[in-house]
């Protein structure tokens, strides 16, 4: 299939969702849009209560926005039943027919679209093998492990081949190894069937590691939309870089600005350069991101002045805590090599080096 | 030695748990074991036999009550049941509303009005309906025991509904099912135990009334029940310990049935 890379699967158009009424409204949605193309695997991330779920609610059709439109190739859904839309979910706890079978449950979808008997069989064999359950298609869903059942709910969902598949959190009940197994699982899945998933979680590296896109939301507010390099190496604001990965923050005045770039007073007396998010007027008061694996430790002078503290061993990699000569706390993150210490001691005055494109100045 | 606290080993456990068991039991047992009894003493044994269980069989009047005691239950079961089950869909499955308190205590209303005086309003009115219609059948029998089995009938599908998932009916939705197709292949297969279970009580309670259909019935209209009262005043013999003790095992059997079925889970 040629791929078509710039048409929208599904578009958001000024949604807002507000629940109950007079003063106990709450604000779930706050006019966010945005599109959803074609083909794509994205993720709706964000601390539980921003409007991640609520989202997914509505394209799916349990529950309808107070205002806007949602399009699902150009057609408007908003007030659709979810039984009317070809859009398919696979819910958090599963929410598997315990009264039928592993593939009764895979049968489902496609019986009450009143397909023939002889496709749905088929379809119901051709996604068993995908998900590779093909031994338990007669096990009530309740003898079977969670992964087993998490399978059997995307098998589910996918069966009646949807324009869109929704996951709600699909991967939190399992536990780590299975979590991991299942990320490489979805990843598969969405590039085998090419259905476009948007994918809900609050997991920043399970966004980072199967994202085509990702969409960091807050507060019924979507902030960034872009890819998972995009949102972690330039984050719009100070809250999408503090959410996701970690991140060391220092505030400062902005000196002079321009042309995508800024350099920044800190508190310290340090003046540092780098690019900047959006344009900053001088003397606006602004925040500096470094990730902790940009900066890098030297002995003597560097960018930053201070004094190590902490030395925490991760194996793949060690976090020295620097106790900055203006009193901040920076994190720098160094790779470990064989049978080789750090080379720093907790006590040792050290500089902080930051590259020239390892720094990035934030609004607050 | 375990020393956490345990009632069991208070003083006078036994001897309160073996007082209230025989309490319990006692009177059972001795109407069970002069069923038995060969003479025509409920108090004096004079020996086994089964003389009384053949009595019992072959009087018409006991008959004809078992018989329309089992029609009235049975109809009337049936239709509290299909009530109780809509109300208690229209109860759980809507957005909680103001006044929803007071329409549970209105389906409950069976339960908090004392017996005697429904059976006297129910007297009254039906006596009034039939002067006016002329009709005298079971109608009236059976429309009194649907109105006081419908709570009893309630309670085990509504708890039943509450406990269900509330995404597998999202689920079903999001796979094309319309709401009809979403009660009839989840909510009902799912709540079918509790509906078996509403209806094995109801069936039970009306089975077992006694007051209002004393009120209610009209003559030549007993049910085993008022029958039996009406044989407590004249003579007592062993037969009524046989008719009690069929009884007893149908009424065991059915609450025994009802327990397997509520405690079964999907």
């Amino acid at each position: 299939m040629p791929e078509k890379p710039d048409r929208s699967a599904i578009e958001i158009r000024n949604v807002s969702k507000i629940f109950g009424s007079g003063d106990d409204q709450v604000k779930a949605l706050d006019n966010v849009s945005v599109d959803i193309r074609e083909n794509e695997f994205f993720t709706l991330l964000g601390p539980s209560g921003c409007g991640k779920t609520t989202l997914l609610r509505l394209i799916a059709g349990f529950d309808f926005p107070t205002e806007g439109e949602i399009r699902l190739h150009g057609e408007d859904i908003a007030p659709l039943p979810p039984f009317k839309r070809p859009v398919n979910t696979v819910f958090q706890n599963y929410a598997l027919f315990p009264h039928m079978t592993v593939a009764q449950n895979i049968a489902f979808g496609l019986e009450m679209l009143g397909r023939p008997k002889q496709e749905i069989e088929a379809r119901v064999a051709a996604m068993l093998k995908l998900v590779k359950m093909e031994q338990l298609r007669n096990r009530k869903t309740s003898q079977i492990s969670g992964g087993q059942q998490q399978r059997v709910a995307l098998a589910r969902a996918l069966a009646p081949q949807p324009k869109v598949l929704l996951l709600d959190e699909p991967l939190s009940a399992l536990d780590y190894k299975l979590r991991k197994e299942m990320q490489i699982e979805l990843k598969r899945l969405q590039g085998e069937t090419g259905i476009t998933f948007i994918f809900v979680t609050h997991d920043q590296e399970e966004a980072l590691t199967m994202s085509d896109r990702i969409a960091v939301m807050s507060a019924g507010r979507i902030l960034q939309v872009g890819s998972p390099w995009e949102i972690y190496d330039h984050p719009a604001e100070r809250f999408v870089a503090d959410f996701i990965g970690e991140t060391n923050f220092l505030t400062g005045t902005v000196k002079e600005a321009g042309n995508g770039r800024a350099r920044l007073l800190l508190g310290s007396g340090a003046e540092i350069a780098a690019s900047a998010a959006s344009d900053f007027k001088p003397n606006a008061e602004a925040t500096l991101m470094v990730r902790p694996e940009h900066a890098k430790l030297v002995k003597g002078k560097g960018d930053l002045g201070g004094t190590v503290q902490n030395i925490v061993y991760f194996g793949t990699d060690t976090h020295i805590h620097v106790r900055l000569d203006g009193g901040e706390m920076f994190i720098v993150r160094q790779q470990n090599a064989r049978s080789a210490g750090c080379g720093f001691e907790e006590g040792e005055k050290v500089g902080v080096s930051i590259g020239d494109d390892a720094a990035q100045v934030l609004r607050d | 030695m375990d020393k956490t606290f345990s009632i069991q080993r208070m003083p006078g456990f036994a001897t309160i748990a073996l007082f209230c068991f025989a309490l319990l039991y006692l009177p059972i047992a001795t109407l069970v074991v002069f069923a038995f009894n060969d003479g025509s003493s409920i108090v004096m044994w004079e020996g086994l036999s089964l003389r009384w269980f053949r009595q019992a069989w072959n009087n018409s009047q006991v008959i004809d009550a078992s018989i329309r005691s089992l029609q009235i239950a049975s109809v009337a079961a049936v239709l509290a049941t299909i009530a109780a089950t809509m109300a208690a869909i229209a109860t759980t499955r809507t957005r909680s509303y103001r006044g929803l308190t007071f329409k549970y205590a209105f389906i409950n209303q069976p339960l908090m009005v004392p017996e005697i005086v429904t059976a006297v309003a129910l007297l009254v009115l039906f006596s009034r309906i039939k002067v006016m219609t002329g009709y005298s059948g079971l109608g009236y029998l059976i429309l009194a025991h649907t109105a006081f089995c419908i709570p009893f009938a309630y309670l085990p599908i509504r708890a039943r509904l509450e406990s269900m998932d509330l995404s597998l009916e999202r689920a079903a939705a999001d796979l094309y099912a319309t709401p009809w197709k979403t009660f009839r292949r989840i909510t009902l297969p799912l709540l079918w135990p509790g509906i078996l279970a509403g209806f094995m009580l109801a069936f039970v309670i009306s089975l077992d009334d006694v007051v209002i259909t004393e009120f209610v019935k009209s003559a030549g209209q007993d049910t085993l029940p008022t029958y039996m009262l009406g044989q407590l005043r004249r003579v007592v013999t062993p037969e009524m310990n046989a008719i009690s003790t069929v009884f007893l095992l149908i009424s065991v059997a059915i609450v025994t049935l009802f327990f397997l079925i509520s405690r079964r889970k999907v």
